[in-house]
């Protein structure tokens, strides 16, 4: 196939990855999929794509890809220098591309994640209904594989005939420059075991990103949280879950995490706010703030209602 | 009768069910008709069911449905669970045969579980295969089944320091759970053979030979039919 985006560098760490394969956690699976999801669903809905389309997930920076075909282009998400043929552009906004065309991507500013989208999204071998890349379970992504993007990888996407271009409203677009996020958490799991001033404290304090970091889970540092039960039968974890292992140091649990683990939790990160967090570089900061299920709904009511009141906004050119 | 299961919050859109404090066989089947029924109940606006142990895990779409509704869902699988009989309920699973080449050379760790157990070889290679295991949970990697529970006599506590790696199709013990190691990867439990059978190939469908609640029993196989299964030492 002849249409394409060919690699030239695929800067620190590039993954392609769709809305994430569900479904499957009853065999071990777990959903991968964008780790910001809003930002990722922006870089969708400027290319005019379905909301599942491949995008690449690229970490930090550093992606340099060549294009074959005529397509419009998004990058959204972290604070990434674009430059297309040497020109800076703008991100949050689709911009057209023609054959021949090199789009660089430098490295963050502030956040940590970026994502790259194309009109009709990326082409790859789905499995489980996903091409959603797992490295750790060695499937998904372009050679189905689980590998990472490597130079000389020809990315096949849909060529287009018309393009409009299109911007986000700026209320739609995450600042990730204080490198610091207040996550919402629904109490649950064993959160009985944890003490009132256990509780107290976890809310109280503010902690920090340590290095130990990754799309399976955000290890953090601060009061340390040390529960009645050292540990529980094997059960599953969903997305956001907070456990804390013996040193009593919370790790947040994400799109790569294990399905099922044996350490205490004591609730969940709204998923909402799992973008933010997954956003934040080793030193962020890191708050917790305890929600109801009834307000999470609302917050969930209320996010959609604004990315339909702000479509995004046609360019004219 | 019994209504011991209790429900808790685990996300804003996910339920945790648990059905004891410890892993048994009835709490097991328990799971697998609960598992079969909330997905007849729950229809697409169920994202994921995770069965483990003594628990399930239930993961919905919120935008669809609520906290409220799927909670209802799982009340009416529970009674319908305590209204029925452990014998029908046990009808359901399957039951799975897997091959295994019991050797030194396919099981390293043979010889040392037959010398702390004070058995012979043959002895550990017989007690594996005298009982009928239940698939409790299928996680750690893709196709990863945890079955129980393994005859005291040969229960093995995991590897000091895990080894780098596991080969493909590797029975292995730890404590009283046996698996077979689906695909290469690091491992601390102890090896007592290989099974040519495929526990996870992503492509084919089912892309696993068993599943949570089903009945495993191991049977030894000489090395040429191992071979001709297509195993690989």
């Amino acid at each position: 196939m002849n249409n394409h985006l060919r690699v030239i560098k695929p800067g620190i760490y590039s993954l392609l990855q769709d809305s994430g394969r569900y479904g499957q956690q009853s065999i071990g699976l777990t959903t991968g999929g964008p780790l910001d999801r809003s930002a990722f669903r922006c870089a969708n809905l400027l290319c005019e794509n379905p909301q599942n389309s491949a995008c690449i997930e690229v970490t930090v920076g550093g992606l340099i890809v060549e294009s074959t075909v005529k397509t419009t282009l998004t990058v959204t998400g972290a604070d990434i220098p674009l430059r297309i043929n040497k020109q800076p552009a703008a991100l949050w906004q689709s911009h057209s591309i023609n054959p021949g065309d090199l789009i660089e991507l430098g490295f963050a500013r502030s956040g940590s994640r970026a994502y790259l989208a194309v009109s009709g999204g990326f082409q790859a071998e789905p499995l489980f209904n996903s091409v959603a890349t797992v490295p750790r379970e060695g499937l998904g992504g372009l050679h189905a594989d689980g590998s990472a993007l490597k130079a000389g990888d020809i990315l096949p996407c849909q060529p287009i005939e018309d393009t409009s271009l299109w911007q986000l409203p700026e209320k739609l677009r995450a600042d990730y420059s204080q490198n610091s996020a207040r996550l919402r958490v629904v109490l649950g799991y064993q959160q009985e075991s944890f003490s009132e001033t256990q509780k107290q404290c976890f809310f109280r304090s503010q902690y920090s990103v340590t290095k130990y970091s990754d799309r399976m889970g955000y290890r953090l540092e601060g009061a340390e949280i040390i529960p009645a039960i050292k540990g529980i039968l094997s059960e599953g974890i969903c997305l956001g879950a907070i456990q804390f292992p013996p040193d009593g140091q919370p790790i947040v649990l994400l799109n790569d995490r294990q399905t099922m683990g044996g350490y205490p939790k004591i609730g969940s990160v709204l998923s909402l706010d799992i973008g933010k967090l997954a956003q934040l570089s080793a030193g962020g900061t890191v708050h917790f703030e305890p929600i109801s299920i009834g307000q999470a709904q609302s917050l969930w009511a209320e996010n959609e209602k604004q990315f339909a009141s702000n479509p995004p906004l046609k360019l004219c050119l | 009768m019994r209504a011991q299961q209790t429900i808790s919050i685990a996300g804003e859109n996910a339920l945790i069910v648990y059905f004891g404090d410890k892993p048994s066989a009835a709490i097991s089947t328990e799971i697998a008709t609960t598992v079969k029924k909330l997905r007849t109940y729950l229809g697409a606006t169920l994202i994921d069911l995770v069965p483990s142990y003594a628990s399930l895990l239930v993961i919905f779409d919120p935008l669809t449905t609520d906290h409220h509704s799927v909670r209802i869902a799982i009340k009416t699988a529970i009674k319908d669970l305590n209204q029925n009989t452990t014998a029908q309920q046990t009808s359901s699973a399957s039951r799975v045969t897997l091959p295994v080449y019991y050797s030194s050379e396919s099981g390293p760790d043979l010889q040392r579980i037959a010398n702390t157990a004070g058995l012979s070889i043959a002895e550990v290679i017989a007690i594996h295969q005298q009982t009928e295991y239940r698939v409790y949970a299928i996680g750690f990697a893709p196709g990863f089944a945890y079955l129980g529970q393994v005859d005291p006599r040969i229960a093995t506590p995991r590897l000091a320091t895990p080894r780098q790696q596991v080969p493909r199709g590797a029975v292995a013990i730890a404590d009283r759970q046996t698996a077979v190691y689906p695909a290469q990867s690091p491992g601390g439990w102890n090896l007592i053979g290989l099974c040519p059978q495929l526990m996870f190939d992503p492509k084919a469908s089912p892309s696993m030979p068993v599943a949570v609640g089903d009945l495993v029993r191991f049977e030894a196989i000489d090395k040429t039919t191992f071979e001709n299964f297509g195993g690989v030492l």
